[in-house]
């Protein structure tokens, strides 16, 4: 299964850092990743593969979420299928 | 790799213009519990419903974190008690009541829909004792819900039962009167009621559904009121255009939801309802859309004309968008629950009649509209009889939920908490239709061959 991950906030340095070591702590492998930053605005968007996850989704997206909020960037996981059925007829 | 745009698209959708999942609706068939115990026939519907749904709120939760999209409601319609009980005394009714309301409390589920009876033709022994029973029951219980109707386009319209809803509506008023008659939030009376809506409070399990089915409505004012803000200055044909763009995403949600629910429970998808359901909440509001239209305030001239702009390229949007469509599938303008009509009823903008002639082109009808506590019951069977005649004669389903708050009138307001939202008391005509409602008998059913 593939998900989304956004993180969306005030640039700042280890934003990457932070999440990729977020995933791989749990054993999420990223497959592709793209950023823009648009002013001070920060968005980074990495489409990960939970095959191999450790956790169950739910606490994987809760301590990603969590990392985020000590940052000052909101983290959201989503299944990859929310995105294909609203932008892909 | 998904489009960076596409997928910030969604998430400010979700985290900034309230998108989300209005309501998942199991539908629940309550005829094998039928029993001439009445006890027999409370514990199998207890049974029944409580084992159908026993996963419904947890398979919803974990849809919400997978998908991270919220799913404000969880809920549940069954066959309409006037044919289940049908053998019920009216005491017995109010304890089938209190049953569900254990079942839904069991379960964590929102509402139950189904206290139901349809009476077009004429009342069984079942929907007399049922509709008796309403007011005590609706007092008595938060969460069942309960819906009559009383008309269709094939038998016309049973001026008897609208004539018993209006003293039906005032009594649940009274019954409730310390809580601004919460009740009468909770009762619909229809025309052209539909089988498989999954929307409070009108939703019952119809009779060509199977056994269990799941049934969802979708939500997103906030999303459309940005799209048509965003879209300028832009002629009609481009307005409905983003509308219908928009509605397609908003659908395709709903969709993936419904699928992947029904799956999750292995119970048969039944269909998405395409409604635009507001709430209180600021951004979330069905008369915010038709103001980014161009209206100084929704209920001015040309609100009907926008309202039926926003109704048809909502549907045209979210048809293809799903594969199943049904329940009630248009625009919502329920008053207490939207904050830009509460604040055009308060100006005197928005008025009774104006809504009326809005509900000719978009899904519901008068609801969540207080008014005077001490209007009379035959004037609520006028609203109900008014309002139940555009439904019957244009072939479309049309429902009177009317609050007269007791104690209050105009100039007060109503506060109904949650969801339901408040609202300010509005003006009803004080000439009476009395000797027109007690003629009694049915008015007959419209002629459709001569469409002139």
């Amino acid at each position: 299964m593939k998900a989304v991950v956004t993180v969306t906030g005030k640039d700042k340095v280890g934003i990457i850092a932070m999440a990729s070591d977020e995933c791989s702590k749990h054993g999420v492998n990223i497959i592709d990743i793209s950023q823009t930053v648009m002013k001070e605005y920060f968005a980074m968007i990495m489409l990960v593969e939970l095959d191999g996850m450790t956790v169950d989704f739910a606490s994987f997206a809760e301590a990603i979420k969590g990392r985020g909020l000590k940052l000052g960037v909101d983290i959201r996981v989503m299944h990859e299928d929310i995105f294909n059925s609203m932008h892909k007829i | 790799m998904l489009n960076t745009n596409d997928i910030l698209e969604t998430i400010r959708m979700i985290r900034d213009e309230n998108l989300d999942i209005r309501t998942v609706t199991m539908g629940i068939s309550l005829f094998d519990c039928i029993s001439d115990d009445p006890e027999r026939l409370s514990q199998k519907i207890y049974d029944k419903v409580t084992r159908s749904a026993g996963r419904l709120v947890s398979v919803c939760e974990e849809l919400e974190r997978t998908y991270g999209i919220p799913i404000v409601n969880k809920r549940i319609s069954v066959t309409p008690l006037s044919y289940v009980g049908a053998g019920l005394s009216p005491d017995g009714y109010v304890k089938l009541a209190n049953t569900l309301e254990r079942a839904a409390n069991q379960l964590g589920v929102n509402f139950i829909g189904g206290f139901s009876a349809h009476v077009q033709k004429g009342e069984i022994l079942g929907a007399r004792n049922l509709i008796e029973a309403i007011p005590q029951a609706l007092t008595e219980t938060t969460r069942i819900c309960s819906s009559v109707n009383v008309a269709t386009t094939k038998a016309g319209i049973n001026m008897d039962a609208v004539r018993r809803m209006g003293e039906i509506i005032k009594e649940t008023a009274y019954l409730t009167r310390d809580k601004d008659s919460i009740g009468c939030a909770k009762l619909v009376v229809f025309a052209n009621i539909p089988e498989d809506n999954p929307f409070m409070a009108g939703a019952v399990h119809g009779f060509g559904e199977p056994d269990t089915v799941i049934n969802v409505g979708v939500s997103g004012p906030g999303v459309v009121a940005v799209a048509v803000k965003e879209a300028g200055d832009c002629d009609f044909s481009q307005l409905a255009e983003t509308v219908k763009r928009i509605a397609f995403k908003i659908t395709r949600v709903g969709q993936l939801i419904a699928s992947e629910a029904a799956k999750r429970l292995g119970t048969p998808y039944g269909i998405v309802d395409l409604s635009l359901a507001p709430t209180p909440a600021a951004g979330d509001s069905v008369a915010e859309i038709l103001e980014n239209m161009g209206l100084e305030r929704c209920g001015t001239h040309g609100t009907t004309a926008a309202l039926a702009l926003l109704n048809d390229a909502v549907k045209k949007g979210g048809v293809m968008a799903s594969n199943h469509v049904g329940g009630l599938s248009g625009a919502f303008i329920p008053v207490s629950e939207d904050r830009g009509m509460i604040e055009a009823a308060k100006i005197g903008t928005l008025t009774l009649d104006k809504l009326e002639a809005m509900t000719a082109v978009c899904s519901v009808g008068l609801d969540m509209i207080a008014i005077p506590g001490d209007t009379e019951a035959s004037t609520i069977s006028g609203i109900i009889a008014d309002e139940i005649s555009i439904g019957v004669v244009n072939n479309k389903t049309t429902a009177v939920r009317v609050i007269p708050v007791w104690g209050k009138s105009v100039g007060d307001s109503a506060e109904f908490g949650g969801l339901l939202g408040y609202a300010p008391i509005m003006p009803v005509k004080r000439e009476s239709c009395e000797r027109f409602i007690n003629r009694g008998g049915r008015i007959p059913a419209p002629i459709h061959s001569l469409k002139n």
